[in-house]
């Protein structure tokens, strides 16, 4: 073998793990500045139609409510998936409570009893314009949800806008929903 | 991160996930043959909340979920590639523990032909070029060669 | 004496060591200067000394309940019995990486201990190589996880270890798996020293192949544990999950056992002196990368249990440092080391090669499929998964006709080998694996565990025969064939025990993909027949742990009314930590696990029902004990004389006289 070809094939190490080396630098950065969440999970129904769905109500709270109801509101609602027995969804109703002051939001109750639901939601005062039971998860799979609390942002006519699987605060609506909803 | 997954997965790293690894034996289908297939489907399908663990290996409440999802849809008598669209048109790639081959997976899944490809070609190459021009021994290695064969 | 106060007085005299370590002995090999060099030895043994006293100094601050150490109190309480309260130690980050630079610096006094035959120069560059990696981890260690940061006050309490990790399975996997990969530092610390010297000769090879044979034994063994220690606490019967951190040890182990043969090459024949170094230098940069960016959260896995990317910065530069200027010194000087003799592709070092093309192709699998993932979402914002069924699909393929060679190549000559006599060698082997084909398919189903299975038989006879055909078995007498296997060298014993390892652990795989489980809700008197046996649920009670309530289940196994075993699984609630563990009941009889896990119970009094889930596991034990006879395997063939006395010693005086 000549020597540059051997030269290049010695080189060859030192480039791939400076590649490397350059991508974790990148990463371990992202994950600093919360760019880069390696245990995030990307919905893949964001930007498509909200799937076909009909649920009953919690006890004391209404009728509970179907894709088609969704699909006809005039207003962007946020529609947010949570359960009794979910802490972050405890710390979140705060939050909720004051962005409902700025947009309508839905709430889906996940894998809970309805009287333990429905006293979970009244108990500071609800945050939901409307409130329906998914009882056995079955709904939430078809949105993509895989743990509560979590949120979408629906558009008038039923597309999702905007998925977040963070527990809502009033930042993470100004920094993330707002924009989104001046584009409507 | 502050939601259930991470709950998720302190109890499952704690060791309470690991508890609830006996399941339900309600959920298995009464037919063998249609529960091994759906073993085999639930294998390839992430439990999204864990950390590579299929929906069959996992106690979390998702992955149960799931499961009974598959198996419903065996004994509908869907096709393996259905239940797999299905559940790819919900959750996405990640739900496949095996990529799909795409553009972007290509390198992945060539990596053994081509690792494979790489090694014999540098060996064949050192070894003919080697054998078209042997180098000369320097007087230093030949010393050396010397040395070494009186050693044997 | 031995204070949290002392043990970081401790740790920071050595990290100085160390730095001296490291700069003297290079100084030194580069002025021609022995006295200098001639330090290193001194400075080596120095820093392991000043470590064992900080290493101990933590182990007394746990032992004594020393609330007033941030680490004592997060991971060890008052409560906790002695043993793991000592094993605790090393169960978190800082005593980790205490554990760590520990073993790095016993790696070093055994070089300077054990490597008296070296020339002075090349044992000083490989001590200050050591050093310089020493004093990085212990910076590391002082700078961003000390673990004898105090905390102020001191709690009455300590917050307790999982309960999970009080097992002592857990306990000693760390310091062995820890062992194998810091092992590695020295092949390592080898190949960057012949790098600086400019030359690889067959003494090179000599010497680095014990090294490398000793840590790729200790992580041999550390892979074993692990993975038996989650197949008897997760408690569903998996063994190996394709987890980030299972790859990150799987693959420093595959360019390690690379490692071991092409040091042969070296050895024997002057060949693969490049390769070899890179292997070296790769196989201690995967362990380093394995070891650190597994814990710093990039890695989608379990066992990220230091997310704290200041830490993660700090290793990365330090990586940068280790692996970047090895492997730039290797780009840089390599290219002028000499090439090795020529050979025939159809010779012993012709398999060699083509073992390590295959080990080193699944181990370019195993690390793309790892690094895939993380890649996919920096550069295309995509979140994708790699797991089992990619790996299963992309390795086997290429550990097929790694099963195929391996049998081969022992019975190949050096040189060149002539194919009709060396098919004559492997006669033998051939029909016993037909006859193993003929028991896969009768024992086994599916093509692949058949396939595989057989061939697994194919290495195993191969290695039996070649033994015995150079034992001379057939056309020699007893006595004969007594000396002849009293001067086959221990390394052939070895070469020959660590591939029957190899194949005992196929075959136990083979097996495991017939396993057969069941999953059933029964009341106590209740019996459930799985694969032939009949599993009865004998009696249920309750009893109290030292800090446990525990149930606990009584299964008797029959087989045709004949009483196989009594298993007691057992549920456990610590209630101080609201967590639940199962206690697996495993019974062996080294052929066949009958394994059985309780659950919920349903209902109460005589009405109660409980979930059971009993599993029949063909073979099980053959995967960790395949391990095991692979590692003793290496011990065996590190006994080898041949490699600690004679040749290196007369070559180092000619090194030494032409320095």
């Amino acid at each position: 073998m000549n020597a540059t070809r051997r030269g290049l094939l010695t080189a060859l190490p030192i480039v791939g793990a400076g590649v490397l080396g350059v991508g974790f630098w990148k990463m371990l950065q992202g994950m600093e500045s919360g760019g880069f969440d390696p245990r995030a999970i990307k919905n893949p129904n964001v930007g498509r139609p909200i799937p076909e769905f009909a649920m009953p109500g919690l006890p004391g709270l209404g009728d509970g409510f179907t894709d088609k109801e969704l699909k006809a509101e005039t207003r962007p609602v946020l529609v947010n998936f949570f359960a009794s027995w979910c802490i972050p969804c405890v710390q979140e109703m705060p939050g909720l409570r004051s962005i409902s002051r700025n947009m309508p939001i839905w709430g889906i109750a996940y894998e809970d009893k309805p009287e333990n639901a429905s006293a979970f939601v009244q108990r500071d005062g609800t945050p939901y314009a409307r409130v329906a039971s998914d009882r056995h998860g079955r709904v939430a799979i078809d949105w993509g949800v895989t743990g509560v609390p979590e949120s979408f942002l629906v558009a008038p006519g039923g597309r999702i806008l905007w998925h977040g699987s963070a527990a809502l605060d009033p930042q993470i609506y100004d920094a993330e929903i707002r924009p989104r909803l001046a584009g409507l | 991160m502050k939601r259930l997954s991470a709950l998720l997965l302190a109890v499952a790293l704690a060791g309470g996930g690991i508890a609830l690894a006996v399941d339900d034996p309600s959920e298995m289908l009464p037919n063998s043959v249609q529960e091994k297939r759906a073993e085999a489907i639930g294998a390839h399908l992430r439990c999204l909340v864990c950390q590579n663990e299929s929906i069959e290996d996992s106690s979390a409440p998702l992955a149960r979920d799931l499961r009974k999802v598959v198996r419903e849809q065996v004994a509908a008598g869907k096709s393996d590639q259905q239940i797999m669209d299905w559940m790819g048109d919900r959750y996405g790639e990640f739900i496949r523990l095996a990529p799909q081959f795409s553009w972007s997976t290509a390198l992945l899944w060539l990596m053994p032909a081509l690792a494979l490809v790489a090694g014999l070609v540098i060996a064949w190459r050192a070894t003919r070029s080697r054998i078209v021009t042997p180098v000369p021994l320097s007087d230093d290695e030949r010393a050396r060669l010397d040395a070494l064969s009186g050693r044997e | 004496m031995f204070g949290p106060e002392q043990g970081h007085f401790a740790l920071a005299l050595a990290c100085v060591l160390a730095l001296i370590q490291f700069v003297v002995p290079l100084w030194g090999a580069h002025k021609r200067n022995a006295r200098l060099v001639a330090m290193a030895p001194f400075l080596a043994v120095s820093q392991l000394f000043a470590l064992a006293i900080s290493f101990f100094s933590l182990i007394i601050c746990a032992v004594r309940d020393d609330f007033s150490v941030q680490n004592v109190a997060a991971n060890s309480a008052a409560s906790k019995p002695l043993l793991y309260k000592i094993t605790g130690v090393w169960g978190n980050h800082e005593g980790s990486v205490l554990l760590w630079t520990l073993i790095l610096g016993v790696c070093g006094a055994a070089v300077s201990t054990f490597g008296r035959n070296l020339p002075d120069i090349l044992r000083g560059r490989v001590l200050a190589v050591l050093g310089g990696v020493s004093a990085g981890f212990q910076l590391f260690c002082l700078l961003t996880s000390d673990p004898f940061d105090r905390v102020f006050p001191a709690p009455m309490d300590g917050q307790g270890m999982n309960p999970l990790l009080q097992d002592p399975g857990l306990a000693f996997h760390p310091p062995i798996l820890y062992t194998g990969y810091v092992g590695f530092a020295v092949p390592f610390a080898f190949a960057v020293a012949a790098l600086l010297e400019g030359r690889v000769d067959a003494a090179w090879g000599r010497w680095v192949r014990p090294w490398a044979v000793a840590a790729w034994c200790f992580l041999t063994c550390g892979i074993a544990l692990g993975s038996w220690w989650s197949y008897y606490v997760l408690g569903w019967g998996g063994y190996w999950f394709w987890d980030p951190v299972e790859n990150a040890s799987l693959i420093p182990w595959l360019t390690g056992t690379a490692l071991v043969h092409s040091a042969i090459v070296v050895e024997k024949r002057e060949g693969l002196k490049i390769w070899t170094v890179l292997l070296a230098i790769a196989t201690f940069s995967f362990s380093l990368s394995g070891t650190f960016l597994v814990r710093s959260g990039i890695l989608n896995s379990v066992h990220a249990f230091a997310n704290d990317p200041a830490r993660g910065v700090f290793i990365l530069a330090l990586l940068a440092l280790v692996i970047g200027g090895s492997l730039a010194l290797f780009a840089w000087r390599a290219p002028s080391l000499t090439s090795g003799g020529l050979f025939s592709p159809v010779s012993r070092e012709g398999s060699l090669v083509l073992n390590n093309i295959l080990l080193c192709s699944i181990c370019a699998v195993v690390v793309t499929g790892t690094m895939y993932p993380p890649f996919m979402q920096l550069l295309a914002g995509r979140t994708i998964s790699v797991g089992k069924p990619f790996f299963d699909a992309a390795t086997i393929p290429l550990t097929i006709p790694l099963l195929l060679a391996m049998g081969v190549g022992t019975a190949l000559p050096w040189k060149r080998a002539q194919l009709a006599r060396t098919f004559s060698h492997l006669f033998v082997a051939a029909i016993l694996a037909a006859i193993g084909l003929v028991l896969c398919f009768w024992k086994f189903s599916g093509a692949l565990p058949i396939a595989c299975g057989a061939l697994a038989i194919w290495v195993m006879a191969a290695s039996v025969t070649d033994v015995l055909r150079r034992i001379g078995l057939g056309h020699s007498s007893r006595s004969e064939m007594l000396a002849r296997a009293k001067s086959l060298p221990r390394s052939s014993w070895g070469a020959a025990l660590a591939h029957i390892g190899a194949g005992i652990t196929v075959l136990g795989l083979c097996g495991m993909s017939g396993a057969q489980h069941a999953i059933v809700e029964i009341h106590v008197g209740e019996t459930r027949s799985l694969a032939g046996d009949d599993w009865t649920l004998v009696n249920v009670h309750d009893y109290a742990g030292p800090n446990y309530r525990a149930m606990q289940a009584d299964i008797a196994v029959r087989h045709n009314g004949k009483l196989v075993t009594m298993l007691h699984p057992e549920k456990r609630d610590f209630t101080t930590q609201n967590q639940t563990t199962t206690e697996v009941a495993i019974h062996t009889n080294f052929i066949t696990d009958l394994y059985g896990v309780v659950g919920d119970r349903h209902g109460t009094g005589a009405d109660a029902t409980y979930v059971l889930r009993l599993h029949k596991n063909p073979l099980a034990p053959w995967m960790w004990l395949g391990g095991l006879v692979m590692a003793i395997g290496g011990a065996f063939s590190l006994s080898d004389r041949r490699l600690r006395v004679g040749a290196p010693k007369r070559s180092a005086a000619r090194t030494m006289a032409k320095a």
